[in-house]
């Protein structure tokens, strides 16, 4: 196998026991330790986890925190096989585009928790008896936290690579597989790594509903971070509470500079507007990647890869294939209209066969009431967040220093699983004897309203600064100045981050409408906790019911009114 | 050589050559008609014509990014079905991966080749030198100016050491000195033979850089786009603007394409008797400030009323591509004649070019009403409707029955702006709709 060269204009300066080598070993053995101590537990059986229940001994916190943030990452890692193959499936086949994508559509309507209460069971039983099972169901829980933004990502830039690249892969014979590696995915990085982000402070929001999985009769409590918080909770430990989130700020942390500062560092050379703006993001640990050996074998390994899956794709005769003529394009596609209509039908009756036996019409009118209710509180809660946190966005992202201090706070607060405000929020409302039905919704805005401050800050960094001083020219200020100016210049943005936070307060709902403090149970009326009891009870009917008509509630909404908005924006309001 | 080279002497031998596009709503729309020719080796071919002649899609599909509908392209005796080894191409917009440096840039072009990696990195150091790339090796593409990037652009084309180099109006979008370094720098290592190329095709729709390059330019003409005329160029290397011989190619090569376009613009008088196939005619995207800008011009000294159009190009500082189409708006809407190469104004021009705005608007907006068939049809449409409004797609609909989307989309556009100008009709982009009315 030849050697890769190194890069001509580099020098590598002195041996091997250079500074960013040392720390590149050390942080490679902790890795190793960490991966061993993380996956120890996986193997043992269920009786022997009983045996150890998790305790609120700040002592276990690490090997907590260790076990979660595995489990977080190997989710991650699932999301990113999902995104490449899915989203790529979706981009280069037209008659999968037209089934894969509404599908996506729905799939992130579907609350977090429905997916978990409905696949538990079959979780379990791949590994009976073991840790193992559990383990599956809890990682797939947070996977369907993270993979489906990253897949609607990567399949929106798959869709905008730029032709003429395109064209030069051609010309010089890339193969598809090292098309996808050189031009595909680099494309597609910035934004990818962005969602990555979001993703994963959306995983965090649900650590302890995938660790302290509780359907019906199945009751485990994974070690991790979520089951102790949800054990703090049960017990009324505040000073537990403080330990968690004390732990939950160091691993993300950890992330934040090992995993996603150094994430975001590298994607930006893939930025493709090449006029230099925003100064790219610092990054120690890429710096180290960068100088050590760690580069290098990276370099190696994946010049390795791309060559022999190209030799191996080659071997399997990935020919591309011949091009059909135009007079068979329509019959193809009405053959797989038929296919895909028959489809839907069959799952149609299928959902109405399982439902139908235990739920009456009643039933369904009751829990599109209770949507109704949810969704109240969802736009009643996006115009409250948006009048407060536009300004407020507003006035940073104007303010470049401002901006660069503001954005990773606001992404470690977006981490921040509602939970741990439980405490504060039920013992306020018990002791002041408030309504649950109005005093419980703000948890579920909680993690999803910095999305619209993050992107308000980004519309108003870009406010072009000739807009802004033709504005001061004209001497438009005060009121004018935001009706003119700012307000239409982040628009665009604005609705961006609104969709984002409606779609994950629709998703908080099951876990904010429901609280609990002990022995105190609050709750409001609503979607959220209709699914969240059915779910408790382990009435699958109901599950299901509730799910669908939650898809439906979100499916509606975002057709019906974000995606209009979102057009109009884009359309009169983008600055370009 | 293998042997079926042996049968024919040419590199590339394009018989036949037909290019359609499926039409959303059913049908084609041909956009290459009967295209022969061969490429010898050892020579700069040049494809010469307007934006949308098809030149631009012939090079697609001798590169093999696009499959004709009937015909045969062969290279080397082989059927081009797919990209071909043996051909490479330039891009117009140099088509560079921003997240690879110059280096890897050019490494690119050799990746599929699979050759060993020193392999690899030596011929890319060559390639990199030839250029004159040698110390960007390192630098990415945004820290590039533009001649430098089409430099790196170059160098990937030619790392491959391609039979055929497609160059694909690769100097265009670079300013006017760098344009011209970057020409005298591929002539230069071209004549002394040491490009690893056999054969160039140059597509372009600048005449004096045809004649600079070419050593054969192939005129296209537009809808259906086919080869109007073939010009040899046999004045030796290097050539020289200023050379009378030079300046006599240029104004031939003007002739020939504005005797096409007069033909073009007979077709369009011929169809106002036949209202259903004078809608159907692709619009130039032409604002009012230009048309005006050329009727003054063309109407003051030294021109006073008629110009040479080569002459008219290079006081302008203007390509055929930017000058043509404002010629050619100006005959269709009567202000001005096209004919041998010179630009008339007629006494509508002379009047335009004397009055002042509103006298202007007035007879921009008869011109407009009286000779171009899609202005007139809306402008009926809104009359005979009593709301005096229309939607744009009812329009756009019809338009696609004789053009492809884009261009659809592009010719209203352009009647938008000149009924806007001429106050013959409003539209309002917010609700895609015509009307009458002007906001007052």
């Amino acid at each position: 196998m030849p050697q890769p060269l190194p890069p001509i204009s580099v020098r590598k300066a002195g041996g091997i026991l250079t500074y960013w080598n040392i720390v590149a070993a050390l942080l490679v053995l902790g890795l190793v330790v960490f991966l061993a101590e993380a996956s120890r537990g996986v193997s043992q059986s269920l009786a022997e986890l009983r045996m150890t229940p998790v305790s609120l001994d700040p002592a276990n916190l690490p090997n907590y925190a260790a076990r979660t943030s595995l489990r977080m990452l190997v989710a991650m890692l699932l999301s990113l096989l999902f995104t490449f193959s899915y989203a790529t499936w979706a981009a280069r086949s037209r008659r999968a585009e037209m089934l894969l994508i509404p599908l996506l559509d729905i799939l992130q309507s579907v609350p977090i928790l429905g997916f978990l209460s409905v696949t538990v069971v079959f979780f379990m039983s791949l590994a009976p008896g073991r840790v193992l099972g559990a383990e599956f169901a809890a990682v797939f829980a947070i996977f369907t936290s993270q993979a489906w933004n990253m897949a609607f990502s990567f399949y929106q830039s798959l869709r905008t690579v730029p032709d003429d690249l395109v064209e030069a892969a051609r010309t010089f014979g890339l193969s598809s597989w090292r098309r996808f590696w050189r031009l595909d995915v680099p494309f597609a990085m910035p934004p990818l790594v962005w969602n990555m982000m979001v993703s994963m402070s959306g995983g965090w929001f649900f650590v302890v509903a995938s660790e302290a999985i509780s359907v019906g009769d199945t009751t485990v409590t994974l070690p991790g971070i979520g089951s102790y918080i949800e054990l703090a909770i049960e017990r009324r430990d505040l000073v537990s509470v403080g330990w968690a989130i004390g732990a939950m700020l160091i691993v993300i942390l950890i992330y934040d500079q090992l995993l996603f500062r150094p994430l975001v560092a590298w994607a930006d050379h893939f930025r493709f507007e090449q006029e230099g703006g925003i100064q790219p993001p610092h990054a120690w640990a890429l710096t180290m990647w960068r100088r050590s050996w760690l580069g290098d074998l990276l370099k190696g390994s994946s010049n390795f890869v791309l060559r022999r899956g190209d030799q191996l794709l080659r071997k399997l005769g990935n020919r591309s294939k011949t091009n059909l003529r135009y007079a068979w394009m329509p019959w193809l596609d009405r053959a797989w209209y038929a296919i895909v209509a028959a489809l839907a039908a069959l799952t149609c009756w299928k959902i109405w066969a399982f439902i139908s036996p235990a739920v009456s019409a009643a039933d369904l009118i009751d829990v599109s009431l209770l949507g109704l209710a949810t969704m109240l509180r969802v736009f009643v809660l996006i115009a409250i967040a948006s009048a407060i946190w536009v300004p407020v966005g507003i006035w940073i992202g104007l303010r470049p220093r401002v901006a660069t201090l503001a954005q990773p706070i606001a992404q470690f607060l977006a981490a921040f699983p509602a939970n741990l405000f439980f405490p504060i929020v039920v013992s306020g409302i018990v002791a002041l004897k408030l309504n649950p039905n109005i005093w419980l919704s703000p948890l579920m805005i909680l993690g999803t309203q910095w999305y619209i401050l993050f992107n308000v800050i980004a519309g108003a960094s870009t406010i072009p600064s000739e807009l802004r001083d033709a504005g001061t020219n004209l001497g438009v200020h005060g009121w004018l100045w935001w009706r003119k100016i700012a307000l239409p210049a982040v628009l665009p943005f604005y609705v961006t981050g609104a969709i984002t936070a409606s779609g994950g307060s629709w998703n908080a709902s099951i876990v904010a409408e429901v609280a609990n403090w002990g022995d105190q149970h609050l709750q409001a009326r609503g979607l959220g906790a209709y699914i969240a009891q059915a779910t408790t009870a382990g009435d699958y009917h109901r599950i299901v019911l509730g799910i669908a008509v939650m898809s439906a509630f979100v499916v509606l909404i975002n057709r019906g009114f974000w995606r209009p908005l979102y057009e109009y924006a884009e359309r009169r309001f983008r600055l370009s | 050589m293998k042997d079926p080279s042996m049968r024919s002497e040419a590199l590339l031998d394009i018989q036949n050559v037909r290019k359609v596009y499926p039409r959303p709503g059913g049908g084609e729309l041909l956009v290459l008609d009967d295209i022969n020719l061969k490429i010898e080796e050892g020579e700069i071919l040049g494809l010469l014509g307007r934006t949308g002649c098809g030149k631009s899609t012939l090079l697609r599909l001798i590169a093999g990014l696009a499959q004709a509908a009937s015909g045969s392209i062969s290279y080397l005796g082989h059927n081009v079905e797919g990209p071909a080894p043996g051909i490479a191409m330039v891009f117009q917009g140099f088509a560079l991966f921003p997240w690879l440096t110059v280096l890897e840039n050019v490494e690119l072009g050799l990746e599929a080749l699979s050759l060993p990696a020193n392999e690899m990195r030596r011929r890319s150091l060559a390639a990199i030198d030839l250029i004159g790339l040698d110390g960007f090796e390192s630098a990415y593409p945004r820290e590039l100016s533009g001649g430098m990037r089409q430099r790196v652009g170059f160098a990937r084309a030619l790392v491959v050491h391609p039979n055929i180099l497609l160059m694909d109006e690769p100097f265009s979008a670079l300013d006017v000195l760098t344009a011209e370094t970057l020409r005298t720098d591929f002539l230069d290592l071209w004549s002394e033979g040491q490009l690893p190329i056999k054969a160039v095709i140059l597509v372009t729709h600048n005449i004096e850089e045809a004649v600079l390059m070419c050593d054969r330019i192939l005129i296209f003409g537009s809808s259906p786009g086919r080869i109007l005329s073939e010009i040899k160029v046999s004045l030796p290397q290097p050539r020289h603007r200023l050379d009378p011989r030079f300046r006599e190619l240029v104004e031939q090569i003007y002739v020939a394409m504005t005797t096409q376009q007069t033909g073009h613009a007979r077709s369009t008088t011929r169809s106002e008797h036949f209202p259903g196939l004078g809608i159907g005619s692709v619009l130039p995207q032409v604002s009012t400030n230009r048309l005006s800008g050329l009727i003054e011009t063309v109407a003051e000294a030294p021109y006073n009323g008629k110009a040479d159009l080569p002459v008219l190009a290079s006081g302008l500082q203007k390509e055929v591509d930017d000058l043509f189409p404002i010629a050619e708006t100006l005959q269709m809407l009567r202000f001005a004649d096209i004919g041998g190469g010179d630009l008339c104004l007629t006494e509508y021009g002379r009047d335009f070019a004397a009055g002042d705005t509103d006298e202007r608007k007035r007879l921009f907006r008869r011109q407009l009403l009286s000779y171009v068939p899609l202005a007139q049809h809306i402008k009926r449409v809104l009359d005979e409707r009593s709301s005096h409004t229309a939607p744009k797609s009812r329009f756009l609909d019809e338009l696609e029955d004789y053009m492809v989307p884009e261009a659809a989309e592009q010719t209203l556009r352009a009647v938008i702006d000149w009924g806007r100008y001429a106050e013959a009709f409003a539209y309002d982009d917010e609700m895609a709709m015509f009307s009458l009315e002007n906001p007052s």
